[in-house]
């Protein structure tokens, strides 16, 4: 009989109990029918129509919705182009600069990201008059920058295991190298794509620090709103609202690990039909 | 031939900085032949291939199809395609899908374009696998869908890089008679690159060899076999044993040798250029040597012990030491039956070996 390494799984347990105590802590705290956010007064769901009354939060999740949707998207086809750029372009002058600012808001502290461009727009409206007020594009604009990262780095690591015999075939069969892209290269690294995509996306949605510094009056995201009304004390309808949170994030990795399995064993299942049929 | 010839490449090289992929190769391959490039790794076949190809410009010299200079033509413009050692299929197509790509670069119908298609796969016998994907199929049937694709735009030039390269022992067999097939029926010019000589052999109408982005020997595979031009040759295809000589004369059309490892002379093939007193290399084939146990009547003979010998059934290969302690590789076919008889002679025998003045091998280098 094996002896069960007691140290290492009360470890593991203590690790786990730091992640997920807080979180769970938070979901039975949600169904609270007290007002004080950590005294037990009975169960009950009322924060969770509560929620749903208030418009202010509903507003506020559509704005983020908005904000996370347009910024995507738009540091999906830059950050692609810069990936690309990258990886294929070779040894072009300030490759080295231009791979640098494009990974330094990695790096770059968020605070600063998030002062200088506050800065940034206050001197535009002082120069250009534009943006005349902070609120959905500003923001955008600033969630473009710094989540365009995400998507290059996924971006330039499909592409450098990507088989290059693939695009020269495509190029010796004909095609020019802007078909080339369109046939070839763009639909393989589509799954890399799409990943970055769903990355700039969550990050968009969650954002605190340079959302606060770019926003400006009745332009309130929902972790904007959430940070507010925190500051007030923790109250049930939080707890209600982060709940769901939890519930549609844990919704999306099970749902795309589903997709995943699913893939995987139509591919297994594709090779056995390859190798029965082989000759 | 070499003004007319179909495919002309003139004195091209290629350098990666100070590192020289092809030096100053000239050849002419002439239309509907089979010709292959034949060297070991980074002897600058392949770069010869990519500028044939178009991907990349030769540093100097010419390369001319069908009488037009190649120069500056990028790879799509380029009536050659290619056939990739990877075979570079595109994963996200079908095969069908995949033979059709080169043809939406052509002037036809969409009728015409699924009748191409359907031909391409009915000439590698592919059909009933039009709707599967690349990862879908062996890798014996995505051989023969990348060369489907190959030839669907009718090229002038097929370029082949390690065709058989990927595929098991007995597949290749197969494949290699059906690549000659496919040419014949075709008639398309195929440059084949390979590492392996077997392949250049039963492939190719014509072999140039190569060895560090030089060519050493363009011929047919009798004569790059039989009539080796130098030592690097004569060792890279098939196996030798080379032996050190001195040319003593001339008679009756043949050389009289000295060979300081034999103990005596021999005689050898005449080979144009080679001069009385010259220093030379003797080549001797293993199978060109004959093993026996009784002195034997020939014009060549040396004596040996028998030091090694390996059995293969059909055939044996003996390692024989002689006297002045060199070794000798010759190949002997069991002919006859019976558990002693196979052997013509066993460990620590001592044996004849004769060969044949006209299989002896003479190199200038």
């Amino acid at each position: 009989m094996k002896r069960r390494p007691t140290f290492l799984l009360s470890m593991l347990a203590f690790g786990f109990a730091f992640f997920y105590v807080p979180i769970l802590s938070m979901i039975v705290y949600s169904f609270n029918a007290s007002r004080l956010a950590t005294v037990w007064g009975g169960f009950s769901t009322k924060w969770y129509a509560a929620l749903w009354s208030n418009t202010k939060v509903i507003e506020a999740l559509m704005l983020s919705l908005k904000i996370a949707l347009v910024s995507a998207t738009i540091a999906t086809i830059l950050g692609t182009l810069a990936g690309i750029a990258l990886v294929r372009m070779g040894k072009f002058r300030g490759r080295t600069l231009f791979s640098g600012l494009v990974t330094a808001p990695l790096i770059m502290p968020e605070v600063i990201t998030g002062v200088s461009s506050l800065i940034f727009f206050l001197l535009l409206a002082q120069w250009i008059g534009w943006p005349a007020q902070r609120g959905f594009t500003t923001i955008t604009l600033a969630h473009i920058t710094f989540s365009m990262v995400f998507v290059t780095t996924i971006v330039q690591a499909r592409l450098l295991q990507f088989d290059r015999a693939i695009e020269e075939a495509a190029m010796d069969l004909g095609s020019r190298p802007w078909q080339v892209l369109f046939d070839i290269t763009l639909p393989v690294i589509s799954p890399a794509i799409l990943s970055g995509w769903l990355l700039a996306f969550t990050i968009s949605l969650d954002d605190v620090v340079i959302t606060s510094f770019t926003t400006g009056p009745g332009s309130t995201t929902l972790p904007l709103l959430i940070w507010s009304k925190v500051k007030l004390g923790v109250t049930p309808d939080i707890n209600a609202l982060a709940t769901l949170m939890v519930l549609a994030v844990g919704l999306g990795v099970v749902v795309a690990g589903i997709i995943m399995n699913r893939t995987e064993a139509r591919r297994l299942a594709d090779e056995r039909l390859a190798y029965r049929t082989n000759g | 031939m070499a003004d007319t010839a179909f495919l002309r490449i003139e004195g091209v090289s290629k350098t990666f900085g100070t590192f020289h992929a092809v030096r100053d190769v000239t050849l002419s391959v002439a239309q509907g032949e089979i010709f292959a490039l034949l060297g070991g790794s980074g002897c600058g076949k392949t770069t010869l291939l990519r500028m044939l190809a178009g991907f990349e410009e030769p540093t100097a010299g010419r390369i001319y199809l069908d009488g037009k200079d190649m120069a500056g033509v990028p790879p799509w413009l380029r009536p050659v395609h290619m056939m990739f050692q990877s075979y570079a299929l595109f994963p996200h197509m079908t095969v069908e899908t995949n033979v059709a790509y080169g043809l939406k670069h052509e002037p036809m119908s969409k009728a015409e374009r699924a009748d191409r298609v359907r031909e391409m796969l009915d000439l590698v016998q592919l059909t009933q696998f039009a709707k599967r994907k690349p990862h879908q199929i062996s890798g014996g049937q995505r051989q023969r869908v990348a060369l489907a694709r190959a030839l669907a735009r009718q090229p002038k030039l097929l370029l082949l890089d390690e065709p058989l390269a990927a595929l098991d022992k007995k597949l290749r067999e197969h494949t290699q008679f059906e690549l000659m097939s496919i040419q014949e029926r075709t008639g398309v010019t195929f440059i084949v690159v390979t590492h392996d000589q077997e392949e250049a052999m039963t492939l190719a109408d014509r072999i140039a060899v190569m060895d560090k982005g030089e060519v050493r020997q363009v011929g047919s595979p009798t004569e790059v076999y039989e009539f080796p031009a130098n030592r690097f040759v004569a060792s890279f295809i098939g196996s030798i044993t080379t032996f050190a000589a001195t040319v003593v004369g001339r008679e009756d059309g043949q050389l009289r040798l000295k060979v300081a490892d034999f103990g005596t002379e021999v005689l050898a093939r005449d080979v144009a250029g080679i001069t009385e007193g010259q220093a030379v290399t003797l080549a001797l084939r293993p199978e060109k040597i004959t093993i026996s146990q009784a002195r034997p009547e020939a014009a060549n003979v040396v004596e040996g012990v028998v030091k090694d010998l390996a059995y293969f059934g059909k055939d044996s290969l003996y390692r024989i030491t002689l006297p002045s302690g060199a070794l000798v590789q010759v190949h002997a076919v069991n002919a006859r039956r019976g558990d002693e008889a196979a052997r013509v002679a066993d460990w620590d025998d001592k044996v004849w070996l004769s060969f044949e003045p006209g299989a002896a091998i003479v190199l200038g280098d």
